[in-house]
């Protein structure tokens, strides 16, 4: 028997999965009993998948008695954010409206999943409908972050984030809207990437906004990242939106870990007021050590990603208004008020009143208003010239540099409650990660450092143009990689908060 | 409900101009639906062609059906548009439950055919219909409401939705307004209508059947006084499923808006429903605020951009226009006006031009097209051209016919037997041994025990009273079981006696 197995990385799994040190169904069970073990305080699922992740294991084993081995994933346990349909468990995206809900169909990457061998072991908690940035949002209660239970985990993909950081499970999926990966990632000590938009698929995956809507990976290192960013992603003709071209080469970039020679950028306009100073002297650390290792870094402007924020939340909301507009209580999820005396429109409204939280509510209306005739030029159609704005100044930086990076997040984890009666707080935590969300480019969190002044993680963001998401991981795994020796572990062997 | 005050047609017609427009909305006949895979056959089971897609599920996504486009395109080049090089689908924000997502994928300001034009002849007045513009969109589902007087949501006390419909793609063509038409403008409204659907059917593009609801017309209409120089409010009506009813909606609502404006009142622009049984047309729910839409593109689906050639291709795919092919066949047959009207109304244009084509003459082929094969096709409740008998196989009929084969009783039962599947015409007339009986000797024997049989038929014939020779030929015809040539026992008899 090797090490605990829910320490071992993905890939480790892999490997002993492949060399029969390990069976997929007691991988599959030891991490089912850390849920089971510390779940009622991280909190991180809505659904747990026993039963199925345990037969699905027992699939796998049976197939590597015979030799077969679907691919390096297979008999590795997965989360899956609650945004992913999923056939036989309940989809709900965190909100009241869809409790019970289970959809007769799965996900595009629900079902890549399920023929790489994957085990799904649960349904992950999100802020709900994605919409927020600390889990809070969800009808059915936050998640905690486990390197300190009283804080947030980060959102929308909180679940999956803290579930992984618990070792819950190696992997696990979420979908980064205005930094819903990348950001939960950060604050919780893990790598998340968001793929470039259209990279994987979004069929099955319940809409927030659709234009900017791209799920992705989550792990503890930066080579399990990649092995499930690649095994997630690639053209799928059921989402229009969906890119026509091989899946960048994520796992040989992450195994390569080089950066000599690359041009790296740093965004003047993601740091300085309003960030909070141990993300600022970690981030300049990581720079530092990526010139050591043979990067050129220089300062590069992106003049309009002040404007991101604002511009993100015309367009979001205005999608999301739109998109949720299905959830009337006619064909699925909640109905509320239908005694016999009301009409299908008042029912609607009920529903809908009961349904949505706050947060959702909010969006919705402010959408509603963005879109409405007379001020759709305003804000609607402004928003849209000032994505086009951004997309330039990417643009512009990618003709200087490879890769740009930034402090993925302004601030650490905060604690749980601070932001949720303030939006404008809230929204601010996504401040990095929205530009290239706007652009529909690809950017990771990885690990740099614990801030010195509260012990929490923090997160370095890098993106890299629309398809060249291998140049993510070249840079991710190189740091990571120093940073390791540098501190002699895993950043996460000093989470204390379980 | 308070009865209309009227003004006659003529009287309103002396004092007002109408200016009418039309908007038409036609059902594809694609074999799938417009973004999914699910079939769209007609009077299918409710709800038993439906799929996570159109049914608007929680993260499904749409996928343009290419034939959809191809079609619409079609539509475009046949009327005389311009077809955009790049354009975009569009959301239309509204609440309905027979609309699965709550809005309805649309084209707004970006259709995909602009600016054509169609030639309706008015007797002998050719007038040019412009077109607005041509767009797809997909079709909602069909609600059925339960309990209520009038068959609409208002007071029923239940209701039933079948999405079958859902997601079929419509093609809807708007109409510039049509001005100048006078006295004809119900004709002419009526005349476009009729134009249109024999234009849509020779594109097989589709079915046009008005009574199933795959045309569908909306009606503007407003009057304004001759030699005002302006256009008056306008009503839209809605609800008009014939091409009677759509001369009679512009009728109406000429006498109607007359009354009104002679009473020194104001038409209120509104939507009006057509009610089949009186022909009147009656206010809808009154909408003090137009609806807002909120439309804007749809993010799900990438642009259309149909290349030049592919449009080019179709072009020079297209048949020759159904007026022309109208004018062209009339001068060849040389047949009235009112002929060829009978003719293309009964939509056996194409049938007759074939049979013809097969060896009929112009006058046998329309008399077996609007004759006996119309009463078959009525009988059986199918169109025409659904009968299992080819153009060919009623040429051969009438051949048979005008050689003196088969006289006209024979021929029927000849066609009664090919469409029952008893095989060739002349396979049927040999099986059946149906050859007029022309043994002149067998005939004479039936004739002399005809006038034995009949002494006062025959003393008045050789009296010099002809027509009293008909009760001897029917004693023949029956004698012959029907398989003589009734004109040649006439002539055999009258021979005989005079």
């Amino acid at each position: 028997m090797p090490r605990e197995l829910t320490r071992m990385t993905a890939a480790e799994l892999s490997v002993a999965l492949a060399r029969n040190e390990v069976s997929a169904a007691e991988v599959t069970r030891a991490h089912l009993d850390r849920i089971a073990a510390v779940d009622d305080r991280v909190h991180a699922f809505l659904h747990v998948a026993a039963d199925s992740a345990l037969a699905q294991a027992r699939e796998i084993d049976d197939e590597r008695a015979k030799g077969i081995r679907r691919s390096p994933l297979a008999g590795v346990p997965v989360a899956v954010k609650d945004v992913f349909t999923t056939i036989g468990m309940p989809t709900t995206c965190g909100s009241r409206i869809l409790a019970g809900w289970r959809p007769p169909y799965d996900a595009t990457i629900t079902t890549r999943l399920k023929q790489a061998g994957a085990i799904i072991v649960g349904k992950t908690n999100m802020d709900e409908f994605a919409m927020g940035s600390s889990t809070e949002n969800s009808a059915y209660g936050p998640s905690r972050n486990p390197w300190d239970l009283d804080k947030i985990p980060g959102g929308s993909s909180g679940g999956s984030a803290a579930a992984v950081a618990a070792y819950e499970a190696p992997l696990a999926i979420g979908t980064d809207t205005g930094g819903s990966i990348r950001q939960p990632a950060a604050v919780c000590g893990i790598v998340g990437t968001k793929p470039t938009y259209g990279g994987s698929s979004r069929y099955g995956v319940v809409a927030f906004a659709s234009s900017l809507d791209t799920p992705g990976p989550f792990g503890r290192t930066v080579l399990d990242t990649a092995l499930l960013h690649e095994a997630m992603s690639g053209h799928d003709p059921c989402d229009s939106t969906s890119i026509d071209a091989p899946v960048p080469p994520v796992v040989a970039a992450a195994r390569e870990a080089d950066v000599s020679g690359m041009r790296i950028g740093v965004v003047t306009e993601l740091s300085g007021e309003g960030y909070q100073s141990g993300v600022l002297s970690r981030f300049a650390e990581a720079v530092e050590l990526l010139e050591s290792l043979g990067a050129k870094v220089t300062e590069v402007s992106c003049p309009h990603f002040g404007y991101a924020l604002p511009a993100y939340y015309l367009i979001a909301p205005s999608e999301c208004s739109s998109n949720l507009a299905r959830f009337d209580a006619m064909r699925y999820g909640l109905r509320t008020g239908d005694d016999g005396t009301r009409d299908a429109e008042e029912v609607m409204a009920l529903t809908r009143e009961a349904g949505f939280g706050a947060e959702v509510k909010r969006r919705i209306i402010l959408g509603t208003y963005a879109l409405s005739s007379g001020y759709y030029d305003a804000y609607y159609g402004k928003a849209q010239q000032v994505r086009t704005l951004i997309i330039r100044d990417f643009d512009a930086a990618f003709g200087q540099v490879d890769v740009l990076v930034s402090p993925s997040t302004p601030t650490t984890a905060f604690p749980i409650g601070e932001r949720a009666d303030d939006p404008m707080a809230m929204y601010l935590a996504d401040l990095c990660t929205i530009p290239s969300d706007l652009a529909g480019n690809a950017a990771i969190s990885v690990p740099c450092g614990l801030a010195p002044e509260n012990g929490l993680p923090v997160g370095l963001q890098v993106m890299a143009p629309v398809l060249a998401d291998e140049r993510l991981y070249r840079v991710a795994a190189a740091a990571e990689a120093a940073f390791t020796g540098r501190w002699g572990h895993p950043l996460l062997a000093e989470a204390k908060g379980l | 409900m308070t009865m209309e005050t009227l003004v006659p047609f003529a009287a309103a017609i002396e004092r007002y101009e109408p200016v009418i427009g039309l908007e038409t909305h036609v059902e594809l006949g694609t074999r799938t639906k417009m973004f999914c895979g699910c079939t769209t056959t007609f009077g299918a089971e409710p709800n038993s062609q439906v799929c996570p897609v159109c049914l608007g599920l929680p993260g499904s996504l749409p996928v343009v059906n290419r034939t959809a486009i191809e079609y619409t395109i079609r539509i475009g080049l046949a009327l005389n548009c311009t077809i955009a090089a790049w354009c975009r689908f569009a959301r239309k924000n509204y609440f309905y439950p027979d609309m699965p997502k709550n809005f309805q994928i649309s084209q707004y300001d970006e259709p995909l055919c602009t600016d054509g034009y169609l030639d309706v002849m008015v007797g002998e007045r050719t007038i040019r219909v412009g077109i607005e513009r041509v767009h797809l969109e997909e079709d909602t589902g069909k609600s059925l409401h339960v309990g209520g007087a009038t068959g609409r949501i208002h007071g029923a006390e239940y209701s039933l939705v079948d999405y079958n419909r859902a997601g079929i793609p419509l093609v809807e063509i708007v109409t510039k307004p049509v001005e100048g038409t006078g006295a004809d403008a119900p004709v002419a409204a009526r005349a476009y209508v009729t134009e249109l659907r024999d234009l849509l059917r020779s594109l097989g593009v589709s079915d046009v059947r008005m009574e199933e609801g795959s045309l569908r017309c909306d009606v503007n209409t407003s009057i304004a006084p001759r030699g005002s120089g302006r256009w008056g409010t306008r009503t839209e009506t809605k609800n008009v499923n014939s091409l009677r009813s759509v001369e009679r909606s512009v009728l109406f609502e000429i006498e109607r808006q007359a009354a009104v404006l002679d009473a020194g009142g104001r038409v209120i622009q509104e939507t009006r429903h057509f009610q089949e049984d009186s022909g009147i047309t009656t206010a809808g729910r009154s909408k003090e605020e137009a609806q807002d839409y909120r439309y804007f593109p749809e993010p799900d689906l990438v642009p259309v951009a149909p290349p030049a050639d592919w449009v080019a291709e179709i072009k020079a795919a297209l048949p020759e226009a159904p007026s022309r092919v109208r004018a062209r066949l009339r001068a060849e047959w040389d047949v009235p006006e009112l002929e060829m009207d009978a003719i293309v109304n009964a939509g056996v244009l194409g049938l007759v031009a074939e049979t013809v084509a097969a060896g009929a003459s112009p006058a046998d082929a329309r008399k077996w097209w609007l004759g006996e094969l119309a009463r078959r096709a009525n009988d059986a409740g199918v169109e025409p051209s659904a009968l299992a008998i080819t153009p060919a196989q009623v040429a051969r009929v009438a051949q048979l016919v005008t050689g003196g084969a088969l006289n006209d009783h024979l021929a029927r039962d000849v066609v009664g037997a090919v469409l029952a599947g008893e095989g060739d015409p002349d396979q049927v007339v040999a099986a059946r041994g149906l050859a007029v009986v022309s043994d002149e000797g067998a005939l004479n024997t039936a004739i002399d025990a005809a006038i034995a049989a009949n002494p006062e038929a025959a003393a008045k014939v050789r009296e010099g009273k002809v027509a009293a020779a008909g009760p001897l030929v029917g004693a023949v015809m029956k004698a012959t079981a029907g398989q003589a040539d009734a004109a040649r026992v006439r002539e055999l008899i009258l021979a005989r006696l005079t």
